[in-house]
C-alpha cells in the first residue's frame, strides 16, 4: 500500500495535478467575480464626472492614453473647495461631512451601550443565582430573531409622544434594544466559561459583584467584547432601516446610508458623487473589519462549530 | 463585604462617614442628581444649535459616560443594603436593565403591533381582519411572497450556502497564502452596507440604449459579445435574480468563514481513513466532511434565511420595490412611512413575524435544550 505512505500524502499536497489546477482556476474565477464590481467603483470614484457618465470604468485600462484621474469627486463629497471650476450650486448640499459625523455619533454609543449592558447582564446570568434566571435568559435570547419591523410602529409613536423622535438617544436605545439579545448570548457564552476559582478567591476577600465584574470579568472578556463590538459597529454603521425610521425627520441628522440612498434616488445622474460617497462610507467599516477580523470570525463561529 | 456583624480592624478605623447608611444615602442622592443632570444635558443637546462635530462628540460622551456612571452608582448603592436585601437587589441591578430594554423594545412592541393590526390606518377604529385580508390578497403582497420565498429565500440562501461551502472546501486544499487571500476577498463584502453594495452593483447593471457607450459592466460584456443591451433591473420577474445576486455577493463570505472553521475542525485521520478505503475526494466530502459539519450548515442556513426573509435595503435602494421586485419588509416600510397606514403596516409586520416563526421556534427549542443545565 505505497499509495498511503506519508510520502504520497506529501506528494498530493505539493504536485500540480489537473484536479489541483481546476481548484485554483475555480477560486481565481470566483475571486475575479467578487472583486471586479468593487474595483469598478473604486476606479470610477477617481474619474472626472463627464468620463463617469460617458464611458465605462474599464476604459482606463483599455485606453490608457485617454484615462484621466481626479480627486474632485472626493472634494465635492467632503464639501472641500474645488479649484478652478464653477461649482454646481446643487453640489454644495451634497457634502457628506455632516453625515460622517452623524454616522459616528450613531454608531459608537450604539455599540458601547449595548456591550456594557449586555456584559453586566451576562455576568448576572452566569454568576449570580436568582429565581427565574433561566426563563429570563431564554426570553432575552429568544427575541434574537424577532424582525425589528414588529417594533417600529409602537416605538415610533412613543418617541413622537415623548420627544425622542429624531434624536440620537432614541436611535441608540433602539439599536441597543435590537442588538441586546445577540450581545447577551455571545457574552454569556464567553463569561460563563471563565473558571470559577478565579473569582472564588476574590469573593473570599470580600469583593462585591461590582468589583469582580469591573476588575476581573471585563478585562478577561476582552476577546468576546471585541467580537460583539465588531458585529454591532458594522451593523449600526451600515444600518439603513432604523436610521430612516427614527432619524428621517431632519436632514441635518441623517447618516451616511440615508444620504447615499438620497444620492441614488434624486441625483441619478451625479454618479461621480455617489462613487466617492460610497467609498467614504466603506473606509471605516472595512478598516474595523480587517483590524478586528480575528475577533469577528470568532464571534461568527462561536457556538456553531462545536455542535 | 459589609456584614456589620464581624467588625474587623480595618473597618473600625474608618470614619463614621463610611457607614452603609450614610454611604447609601449619598449614593442614592448622587444617582438622582446624575439622572437629573443627564436629563438636562439631553434636553440641551437636543435643542442646541452648535457645530455638528461638537454635538456629535458631546452626544457620544453623554451616552457612553452616562450609562457607565449610572451603573457604577446603582451597583455601589445596592451594596450598602444588608445581605438579605442585597441578594434580591443585586440581580436586579445586573440583569434588570437588559431585561427592561428587551421587553420595552421587542416583547411589548410585538404585542402592541399585534393589537394595532386589527385597527385602521390611524389606529382609532377596530377593523377586524381587514388589514390581514390586504396582507394576504393584495397584489403587492402576493408579489412579495413570491419574491421573498422563491428568489430571496430559495435562490439567495441556496446559492450563498452552496458557494460558501464550495469556496471553503476548495480553499482548504490550496496554499495557505492563497487561501488567505481568497477568503479575504470573498469575506470583504460583509463589511459593506447593503446600500453601499447597491451603489457598487448599479455600475454593473447600468443600462444605456443600444448604440451608445455602455457604462455598465454587464451590458458592456454583452454588447462586446454581440448581444443587445438589456435593462436588467426593469425586466419584471428576472430582475429579482439580479437583486438576489447582490445578496449572494454579500452573504457568501459569512457562510464560507463558518464552514471553513468547521472543516478545519474535522479530524484529519477521519479523512485519511476514508481515502485509504478507496473513497475519492468527492466521496470523502459527501460522506465524511459534510456529516461532520452538519451543525454549522444548519446554523448558517437558518441565519441567512432570516436575513433573506427580512430583506429591505437592497430592494429599497435598487428599485424601491417597483417593476415586480417588491418584498414584505419594503411593503411594511411603505405602508408605515410613505402612506402612514399604521394598521396595514402592523399587519404586514405580523406576517413578517409569522414567516420567521418556524426558525424562531427551532432556535428556541435548540436553545432551551442547551440551557437545561442552567
Amino acid at each position: 500500500m505505497s499509495r498511503n505512505s506519508p510520502a504520497s500524502v506529501q506528494r498530493r499536497k505539493s504536485h500540480l495535478t489537473p484536479g489541483r489546477i481546476l481548484v485554483y482556476a475555480i477560486l481565481i474565477f470566483l475571486v475575479v467575480i467578487w472583486i471586479t464590481p468593487t474595483l469598478g467603483l473604486l476606479v470610477s470614484s477617481f474619474r472626472p464626472a463627464e468620463d463617469v457618465r460617458s464611458t465605462g470604468w474599464w476604459t482606463v485600462f483599455t485606453q490608457q492614453s485617454e484615462a484621466r484621474f481626479t480627486l474632485d469627486n472626493y472634494r465635492y463629497a467632503l464639501g472641500l473647495p474645488v479649484q478652478g471650476q464653477v461649482v454646481n450650486p446643487r453640489y454644495k448640499t451634497v457634502g457628506l461631512q455632516n453625515a460622517i459625523l452623524n454616522s459616528l455619533a450613531v454608531a459608537i454609543p450604539s455599540t458601547v451601550i449595548p456591550i456594557l449592558i449586555a456584559a453586566i447582564a451576562a455576568y448576572g446570568f452566569a454568576w449570580i443565582r436568582f429565581p427565574g434566571r433561566r426563563w429570563l435568559f431564554i426570553l432575552i435570547v429568544g427575541l434574537m430573531s424577532v424582525p425589528l419591523q414588529v417594533s417600529l410602529i409602537p416605538i415610533l409613536r412613543d418617541y413622537i409622544k415623548i420627544g425622542l423622535n429624531g434624536t440620537y438617544l432614541g436611535v441608540w436605545l433602539a439599536h441597543t434594544g435590537f442588538g441586546l439579545p445577540l450581545a447577551v448570548y455571545l457574552l454569556y457564552n464567553y463569561i460563563s466559561t471563565i473558571p470559577r476559582d478565579i473569582f472564588e478567591s476574590a469573593f473570599i476577600d470580600g469583593a462585591s459583584h461590582f468589583t469582580i465584574f469591573t476588575r476581573l470579568i471585563l478585562p478577561l472578556s476582552t476577546p468576546a467584547l471585541a467580537s460583539f463590538a465588531t458585529f454591532q459597529f458594522l451593523w449600526t454603521w451600515n444600518d439603513l432601516l432604523v436610521a430612516l425610521v427614527f432619524l428621517s425627520a431632519d436632514s441635518s441628522t441623517q447618516v451616511l446610508t440615508q444620504r447615499l440612498l438620497g444620492l441614488m434616488g434624486s441625483f441619478g445622474q451625479d454618479w461621480h458623487l455617489l462613487t466617492a460617497g460610497a467609498f467614504i462610507s466603506m473606509i471605516l467599516p472595512l478598516t474595523v473589519f480587517f483590524l478586528l477580523q480575528r475577533y469577528f470570525v470568532r464571534g461568527l463561529t462561536a457556538g456553531s462549530v462545536k455542535e | 463585604m459589609r456584614n456589620g456583624t464581624e467588625p474587623s480592624l480595618r473597618r473600625s478605623r474608618r470614619l463614621p462617614m463610611s457607614s452603609p447608611l450614610t454611604k447609601g444615602s449619598l449614593l442614592a442622592l448622587a444617582t438622582v442628581f446624575s439622572v437629573w443632570v443627564l436629563g438636562r444635558t439631553f434636553l440641551f443637546l437636543r435643542d442646541a444649535t452648535l457645530p455638528q462635530w461638537f454635538l456629535a462628540l458631546a452626544a457620544i460622551v453623554w451616552g457612553v459616560g452616562g450609562s457607565m456612571l449610572l451603573f457604577t452608582l446603582l451597583a455601589n448603592f445596592v451594596e450598602q443594603f444588608p445581605p438579605r436585601w442585597r441578594r434580591g437587589l443585586v440581580p436586579l441591578v445586573f440583569v434588570g436593565p437588559a431585561a427592561a430594554i428587551v421587553v420595552i423594545y421587542l416583547a411589548l412592541p410585538a404585542l402592541r403591533t399585534l393589537i394595532q393590526s386589527f385597527y385602521d390606518a390611524k389606529g382609532e377604529n377596530f377593523v377586524g381582519l381587514a388589514n390581514y385580508v390586504y396582507a394576504f390578497t393584495s397584489q403587492e403582497m402576493l408579489v412579495s411572497f413570491r419574491n421573498n420565498f422563491l428568489f430571496w429565500l430559495l435562490f439567495g440562501t441556496g446559492f450563498s450556502v452552496i458557494l460558501g461551502l464550495i469556496v471553503a472546501v476548495l480553499a482548504d486544499r490550496t496554499h495557505p497564502v492563497f487561501e488567505r487571500i481568497v477568503k479575504a476577498v470573498i469575506f470583504m463584502p460583509m463589511a459593506i452596507s447593503m446600500v453601499g453594495a447597491s451603489v457598487i452593483w448599479k455600475f454593473v447593471y447600468e443600462y444605456r440604449p443600444a448604440g451608445v457607450n455602455q457604462i455598465g459592466l454587464l451590458n458592456a460584456v454583452l454588447t462586446a459579445l454581440g448581444g443587445e443591451p438589456r435593462a436588467w433591473l426593469l425586466t419584471p420577474f428576472w430582475n429579482n435574480l439580479f437583486l438576489v445576486a447582490i445578496f449572494i455577493w454579500l452573504q457568501t463570505g459569512f457562510a464560507m468563514v463558518v464552514f471553513s472553521a468547521a472543516i478545519k475542525a474535522v479530524p484529519e485521520e477521519l479523512l485519511e481513513a476514508g481515502r485509504i478505503d478507496g473513497a475519492n475526494e468527492v466521496q470523502v466530502f459527501l460522506h465524511i466532511t459534510l456529516p461532520n459539519i452538519r451543525g454549522s450548515v444548519l446554523t448558517v442556513t437558518t441565519t441567512i434565511i432570516l436575513v433573506a426573509l427580512k430583506i429591505f435595503d437592497i430592494v429599497q435602494s435598487m428599485t424601491g420595490g417597483n417593476y415586480g421586485t417588491q418584498v414584505i419588509a419594503n411593503v411594511q416600510y411603505t405602508q408605515m412611512f410613505r402612506l402612514f397606514n399604521y394598521g396595514r403596516a402592523a399587519a404586514v409586520a405580523m406576517v413578517l413575524l409569522a414567516v420567521v416563526l418556524p426558525i424562531m421556534i427551532y432556535n428556541l427549542r435548540d436553545f432551551s435544550k442547551r440551557t437545561e443545565a442552567f
